[in-house]
């Protein structure tokens, strides 16, 4: 069942990645990066991370995606066009991603021989309490300082968002 | 079938994903779409993040997931707001119409 739920939401991701990458209208491709988001939080589930999966849920396909599909309906972006180098990008570069991605598995596997068949509930570290008392004590100062840098995002997004500029 | 998988087949997984996050950052024209093509990338790192967290039994990496996730949220609103504010004095989506610098 492991196998098979690894299998079924993978092949879901890479599917919807590729699909992200060719599609050349950006709702389509926003659309393709939720299924790749979905995906994503059933593997972090398998993996035991159950509270990175509600967030991944929850703040990535939620909150960032709807802020994306905000931008695109509200410049009513279209299509791209084509241009003449795109077939010579295409030509050299899908052969060459392909070959990449074969040295890189070829390394993962050769360099890694024995890794643990991962079995769901095997790891069941990633509660919300395991992750809230890390953060809470262990890693206090990054959490403060992540919230200085949303406050300044903030104000950066409404300093740049406004009329003048 | 297998009833199992490897812990390094999540890390395949998550390499495939970050190579075509770079793909589309490369390939696409649209800004938008080059900026999903990031957030993919940095989804693809989470997955490496929390598949080294199982093999190693800590919830250490869920925390720099965590971290990602947050540095990403704060990432997509100040970029989309250079997105509009570029929109709104180009009238333009197309990344390789900006091209200020080269003149």
């Amino acid at each position: 069942m492991d196998a098979f739920l690894f299998f079924l939401f993978a092949a879901i991701a890479v599917a919807c990645g590729i699909n992200l990458v060719v599609q050349t209208h950006p709702i389509s491709s926003a659309l393709s990066l939720i299924g790749v988001m979905g995906a994503l939080a059933v593997l972090y589930l398998l993996l035991g991370a159950e509270f990175m999966a509600a967030a991944q849920m929850i703040v990535y396909a939620g909150a960032i995606m709807v802020l994306f599909v905000f931008v695109i309906m509200l410049l009513n972006a279209g299509a791209e066009t084509r241009k003449s180098r795109a077939t010579f990008a295409k030509l050299l570069g899908v052969p060459a991603l392909i070959g990449f991605l074969m040295t890189v598995s070829f390394l993962i596997q050769a360099l890694l021989p024995r890794t643990e068949p991962v079995k769901f509930g095997a790891f069941t570290g990633g509660t919300a309490q395991a992750i809230g008392k890390k953060l809470f004590t262990e890693y206090l100062l990054p959490f403060e300082v992540t919230s200085v840098l949303i406050l300044i995002a903030i104000l950066g997004a409404v300093v740049l968002a406004r009329k003048e500029i | 079938m297998p009833q199992t998988v490897p812990l390094s087949w999540y890390l395949i997984l998550s390499a495939i994903l970050f190579g075509l996050g770079v793909a589309g950052f490369i390939f696409r024209r649209n800004i938008i779409t080059v900026f999903m093509s990031i957030e993919l990338m940095l989804n693809a790192v989470n997955l490496s993040f929390i598949a080294f967290s199982y093999q190693l039994r800590q919830v250490d990496g869920h925390i720099f997931s965590f971290f990602v996730m947050v540095v990403a949220a704060a990432e997509a609103a100040v970029g989309l707001a250079i997105i509009l504010t570029v929109f709104k004095n180009r009238a333009t989506l197309a990344i390789d119409e900006v091209n200020s610098l080269k003149n």
